[in-house]
């Protein structure tokens, strides 16, 4: 029944990686990269289930906690250039 | 008996929380533009996180298992919904308007507002 | 099933990275970047290297993507077309590849218990762990004390890596009237309040789960370059929402430094007292009347200092792109 629940985790990736190398715009790509990131925590704890090493979840709270780190990297990222860009227009 | 139904409770709660991440999946390739692909692909991070990991936290009992499937699920739900706001933001501050129809996205190709 | 797993994931790790490659937007590769480091742990997992997965989990999600972004945000968006040298560079890599794919095939197949590792030291090292450390995790024995040389090497790495990013990006912390307008600047994500709940609610633990994997590390997957690439990514997180200077301000540049250079020194150290104790460098097991509790004392202390100078070494990188971007 794990192996269900996988294989579906792993399709999902897959049309997630479809959509990041698909575009068009690179917020999709930002988006399939977040998709990919909480895939990954829930295939992690699915596979320590399927193989019976629950004690391997730390791997998965690992990731379920900085995960978001990086997407708010990206908000910041874009925040500064468009304060850089008006300031440019104000000159 | 109690054990039978918990383990057939589970078996569904996982079967639909794949369903559900699948669902997601599928939205987040399908749906027309960049914000109607985002509440795609939230739905994966809710209802798809809670299905799996309350079926899974049936299936473990009580264990210590439990108590990180616990906290890993109460991670996910905080840090998800946050992650896509934050991704809505950052598209919306660089200047893709968001669309009331049903049309592809308007973006200059790769090109986000140099 | 561990197989079709594996191979599954390796060949989605296949396309991302010729999609990395063939990309010129640098920001989609960056995206493209942090995928690859998801699959890369997830397969790391399911071939059951649970250490080598966590330390993916801990650089790879949070650090890498905000350095990357950092170092993006100082050049441009696009990388420069490039027309000569692309044939000589093909068959250079052509010929490499078929080498390598011609080397595998002498490789024994995965998890063959006949295969010469399984033959030569590792069952030594699975045996020995229990008698001399007595503790489960044989990475973390391995690693700390078998191979003691080895990671105090990495840590002088680790050192010489931050002390040659310094050199090359460091900037003299701006003066006081400068200071006022980047910290007016440096708002960081202050005004967008979802990011700031969450991020306060979610920081202490992220801290806390640092802390964790670097003194459990003995017992389950992790050890102390985990956990400084975890604190790291906490402290990152908050100077993301808080602005850079207020992350300075919580812990300045000096202690950073500090860090990095007592880690590397503890470690250091811990060995020269070894010698002083009369055993060898970095043979723990003189630091106590007990063996045991010799080398689980000499890996406790070793592991806090790589930690250290991880998670110094980290946010001093941070913390130098970080500065340079209010310089230009």
């Amino acid at each position: 029944m794990y192996i269900v629940v996988s294989i579906a985790i792993l399709a999902t990736m897959v049309l997630a990686l479809t959509r990041a190398l698909m575009g068009p715009s690179v917020y999709d790509r930002v988006l399939a990269a977040n998709v990919f990131g909480t895939k990954t925590v829930m295939l992690l704890s699915v596979t320590a289930f399927l193989y019976g090493r629950p004690d391997f979840l730390d791997l998965a709270l690992a990731y379920a906690l900085v995960n978001m780190v990086g997407i708010l990297a990206v908000l910041e990222f874009f925040q500064k250039r468009s304060r850089r860009k008006a300031e440019l227009e104000d000159d | 008996m109690i054990d039978i139904l918990i383990d057939v409770f589970s078996w569904v709660l996982l079967i639909l929380g794949g369903v559900c991440v699948l669902i997601g999946g599928i939205g987040g390739l399908r749906l027309p533009n960049f914000y109607t692909r985002i509440h795609a692909a939230s739905l994966t991070d809710t209802m798809g996180a809670i299905l799996i990991f309350v079926g899974m936290m049936l299936q473990s009992g009580l264990t210590l298992a439990t108590l990180k499937l616990f906290a890993i699920m109460l991670f996910l739900l905080l840090t998800g919904p946050t992650a896509t706001y934050a991704l809505a933001n950052a598209a919306l501050l660089s200047g893709l308007k968001p669309d009331t129809g049903s049309n592809h996205d308007e973006v200059e190709k790769e090109e986000p507002a140099e | 099933m561990i197989f079709v797993f594996a191979i599954f994931l390796l060949s989605l790790l296949v396309i991302t990275s010729i999609a990395i490659v063939r990309t010129t937007n640098l920001f989609v590769a960056v995206m493209l970047t942090s995928i690859f480091s998801f699959l890369m742990a997830a397969n790391f997992f399911i071939l059951d290297a649970a250490d080598v997965a966590l330390t993916e989990a801990a650089v790879g999600a949070g650090v890498t993507t905000v350095i990357f972004l950092c170092a993006l945000a100082l050049t441009g968006e696009r990388e420069k077309p490039r027309i000569n040298g692309r044939k000589t560079a093909r068959v250079a890599v052509a010929i490499l590849a078929s080498l390598m794919i011609y080397a595998t095939f002498d490789k024994p197949r995965l998890g063959d218990p006949d295969a010469p590792v399984h033959q030569h030291i590792a069952p030594w090292y699975i045996e020995k762990t229990t008698e001399h450390m007595d503790f489960p995790n044989v990475v973390t024995a391995i690693l700390s004390s078998f191979r003691g040389y080895d990671t105090l090497g990495e840590v002088f790495v680790v050192f010489a890596a931050c002390i040659g990013v310094l050199f090359i990006l460091g900037v003299p912390p701006p003066a006081q009237k400068r200071l006022n307008k980047v910290v007016e600047q440096n708002k960081g994500l202050r005004h967008h309040l979802i990011p700031q709940v969450v991020g306060r609610l979610v920081i202490p633990f992220i801290v806390l789960f640092g802390l964790y994997t670097q003194f459990h590390g003995e017992y389950g997957p992790g050890g102390g370059f985990q956990a400084g690439a975890i604190i790291a990514t906490g402290i990152i997180l908050y100077a993301l929402l808080e602005g850079e200077n207020k992350a300075l301000q919580a812990v300045p540049r000096s202690v950073l430094l500090g860090m990095v250079i007592g880690g590397a020194l503890l470690f250091g150290s811990v060995g020269v007292i070894c010698m002083f104790m009369g055993g060898n460098f970095l043979e723990y097991s003189v630091l106590s009347a007990d063996p045991i509790w010799g080398q689980q004392l000499g890996i406790l202390v070793i592991e806090a200092g790589v930690g250290m100078a991880v998670c110094g070494a980290l946010l001093s990188i941070f913390h130098a792109f970080a500065a340079r971007e209010n310089v230009s």
